[in-house]
């Protein structure tokens, strides 16, 4: 795995940088989304869909949690097919193995214990260890993998906090020396809502011979504001030239969050909820319209921000979701059809929304990397965020 | 441009055509996937065009229901809608409502039933269907049918039959179709020995030159009986339903994913199938999506759908090459490697004039053919 900054287009601990990692041959620009999946693909979006209609290299960045495959398919046939690229067929997708997803394996820090991870899954709640963790991954195959972390809520006691960063060292060790496929491996810290433990967890991490870091325990209960100050507690104390992935931070302005502590790589259930709800972003894409932005309003439980398709307004409405969108829902389906669809609950309506969300945020993505270029990533920040709190004051004081 | 079923070739009852219709030149035999709310279970247009669809059926009942028939018209017709390039038939509208709707009934008029939006009785006639469904705007629409349960004997099949025929009367005098173009064999329930017997004795008697439609079919085996007993048309919910319940069509017969067996399988679902699902993934890995992620069932759709498309490329071009009876044979050797073919399919391809006996156990020589043509 390769690695840079660019130093010349630091603003403050925003940076941008480019990451290399074997399977794709395309350089990877930061700050990147990762595509959240299931069992290694989109929820929705079949995988020819996938290369065929999002934007590369983008969109080539995927993260899945092993412990989706422990029901249904043994590490042994994994192995046997070759890994998780050739089981999927997506030879030159990035794949990142992260525990924890917070749609179908969420950690439950009361059953974690000293032996292994508790989490909760549509099957039921698992302990998984870390031997057994890595005999999943190195099944696998993945591009890089975070070892596995005692995530905890913002509210435990400091002493349960203090263990949860006992035993992520621990485990942290324990899969570095089981590791013996030598592939990429992020070192993980977590620390919960405690300043000093994030500070003495990030410290500890920097002195493992891992190839970049994976910060856990956010997204988890902790509010925006007092979220600031821990993410630069742990960013303050890594090295420069190491990539930093955040999983938890999925709303955009978390993301500006992240990006302004110096977070490079994320993962995100934004999109895969929104498209559940019947919800189509409509960014402006366009940085510069954040300063006059028409603050619209609608009746249909939208934003300037996002379109609620299942509203009766569509019924009728024949033009796509955004005119100068080249999507493929954008540039072959209108917002009658897709309205349709979701009425009648067909499938298709979601398959057509996730391409054309992922498509969105991914630009949003590639916005926030023109702005940190440009040197002009707190002002985009801010604008984005300003823009935001004038629309839902204005929707909050109408009638 | 004009309507027009060509003939390119022919084996004993089995033909092969070409079939213009205003939006797509197609071949036929050919299966027409569901795409009963105006889309086919998650596949995406490029996708369906991908697997070869020509037609889709469109349900008028549920359409007429969502979004309505009078929204799409005025939208631009189901294509637009839809952005469908290619060809769509809708049905009348009449099966839907007698089989889904509680106190359906038929008179002389039409079907009367409850709305099901709000209860109030209503009246569907031959001529608002048809009305129904030139706003959806197909490339073929049908006539009402006076549909009866075929479980049932007596006089009320007799009734059924000639109000049909008065219905399809009224829908041409309306000046609603240019002219009775299509025929159609209904059927559902009966036994397979009764259901080669029918299609075969209507083939039969139906003119040449028009194409036979069989609603609701379905099986392969099914659909390979009925082409080379001169049936031309099909279309069944079977590919994409039992995709859903993970179960996969190949030359064998079925493949069911959620099988136990299938966990450690790492071929995939057909070897020698080109799909997208069957040139990327294994057995096992469908088997781990199957029943617990939509993305299990949108795979099988995608290949089970290629599947019904192949068969029919293949029956078009095996009779036009003059290789039709071969193409059964290989058909049912390898459905029925141990050489049980059923009964019923020897029997019906005697009719056919195919001889299967290469594929048979034993010949078989007891063939009613008195009540057959």
């Amino acid at each position: 795995m390769k690695f840079a900054v660019n130093k010349g287009w630091s603003n403050g601990r925003a940076r941008s940088g480019v990451l290399q990692l074997g399977s794709c041959p395309f350089p990877i620009q930061t700050p990147a989304l990762l595509l959240t999946t299931r069992k290694g693909l989109p929820a929705f979006i079949s995988p020819d869909l996938l290369t065929s209609s999002l934007p590369s290299p983008d969109s080539h960045l995927l993260q899945f949690s092993p412990l989706h495959f422990l029901e249904g398919i043994s590490p042994k046939t994994i192995s046997n097919i070759g890994g998780l690229h050739q089981m999927l067929s997506l030879h030159q997708h990035i794949f990142a193995a992260v525990p924890r997803d917070s749609i179908i394996a969420l950690p439950e820090h009361d059953s974690t214990n000293k032996y292994g991870a508790s989490f909760q899954t549509p099957g039921g709640r698992l302990l998984i260890k870390p031997a057994e963790y890595v005999e999943l991954v190195s099944s696998m195959k993945p591009d890089f993998w975070v070892t596995l972390a005692d995530e905890v809520p913002a509210w435990v006691s400091d002493k349960r906090n203090r263990t949860s960063v006992d035993r992520t060292l621990r485990w942290l060790d324990d899969c570095l020396s089981l590791n013996k496929t030598g592939t990429t491996i992020f070192g993980s810290i977590v620390g919960g809502s405690s300043i000093e433990e994030r500070h003495r967890c990030a410290q500890e991490v920097a002195q493992r011979n891992v190839s970049g870091y994976w910060i856990g325990g956010f997204g988890l209960g902790e509010s925006m504001d007092e979220r600031a100050a821990l993410l630069t507690a742990v960013t303050d104390n890594l090295p420069e030239d190491m990539p930093r992935h955040v999983s938890g931070l999925g709303l955009p302005e978390e993301v500006l969050q992240g990006v302004a502590a110096g977070i490079d790589l994320f993962d995100s259930t934004y999109v895969y909820h929104l498209t559940l709800g019947g919800f189509a972003l409509t960014f402006p894409l366009e940085r510069n319209k954040g300063d006059n932005a028409d603050y619209q309003l609608s009746d249909s439980g939208g934003d300037d921000m996002k379109i609620n398709l299942k509203a009766t307004i569509y019924r009728k409405d024949t033009s796509p979701i955004v005119e100068s969108c080249n999507c493929f829902t954008c540039q072959n389906h209108t917002k009658a059809y897709l309205n349709h669809l979701f009425n009648v609950h067909e499938m298709l309506a979601q398959t057509l929304l996730e391409i054309h969300n992922t498509h969105q945020y991914l630009g949003f993505f590639c916005s926030i990397r023109k702005a940190i270029e440009e040197g002009k990533f707190e002002q985009f920040r801010r604008n984005f965020v300003e823009s935001r709190r004038e629309c839902l004051f204005a929707a909050a004081s109408s009638d | 441009m004009a309507l027009k079923f060509e003939v390119l070739g022919r084996f004993n009852r089995a033909r092969a055509a070409q079939l213009t219709l205003p939006h797509y030149l197609c071949q036929t035999p050919l299966f027409m996937p569901v795409g009963t709310q105006g889309t086919i279970k998650g596949l995406t247009k490029n996708q369906l065009e991908e697997i070869g669809c020509q037609i889709i059926l469109g349900n008028t009942y549920h359409l007429a229901l969502r979004p309505t028939s009078e929204l799409i018209d005025e939208l631009g017709g189901l294509h637009k809608f839809m952005n469908w390039p290619r060809a769509l038939l809708t049905d009348s509208g009449g099966f839907q409502m007698v089989s889904l709707l509680h106190l359906a009934d038929i008179t002389e008029k039409g079907v009367t039933f409850q709305s099901p939006v709000d209860g109030k009785p209503m009246l569907l006639t031959p001529e608002e269907s048809i009305q129904i469904q030139n706003r959806i705007g197909a490339d073929i629409i049908m006539a009402l049918d006076d549909v009866v349960r075929t479980t049932i004997t007596g006089p009320r099949i007799e009734e059924a039959m000639y109000r049909t025929l008065r219905w399809i009367d009224r829908c041409i005098a309306g000046i609603y179709v240019s002219e009775v173009w299509l025929n159609v064999i209904c059927l559902g329930g009966e036994d397979k020995d009764s259901f080669w017997r029918v299609v075969a004795q209507c083939t039969a008697a139906l003119p040449e030159d028009k194409p036979r439609y069989v609603m609701g079919v379905g099986y392969p085996l099914d659909i390979v009986v009925c082409s080379a007993l001169g049936a031309d048309m099909y279309d069944c919910v079977y590919p994409t339903r039992t995709a859903r319940f993970g179960t996969a069509l190949v030359p064998e017969g079925v493949l069911k994913l959620k099988h136990q067996a299938m966990a450690n399988d790492i071929r995939p679902i057909d070897p020698m199938c080109e799909c997208m699902v069957c040139k990327n993934y294994t057995r096992a890995y469908i088997h781990c999506l199957v029943t617990k992620d939509a993305m299990g069932s949108q795979l099988l759709s995608y290949h089970n759908l290629y599947y019904m498309m192949k068969l029919s490329r293949d029956l078009h071009s095996s009779i036009v090459e003059g290789r039709f009876p071969e193409f059964v044979c290989k058909f049912l050797q390898t459905m029925f490697p141990k050489g049980d073919v059923p009964e019923w399919v020897c029997n019906a391809m005697e009719v056919a004039g195919i001889d299967i006996s290469s594929c048979c156990r034993e010949m078989r020589f007891d063939v009613d053919k008195s009540s057959t043509l």
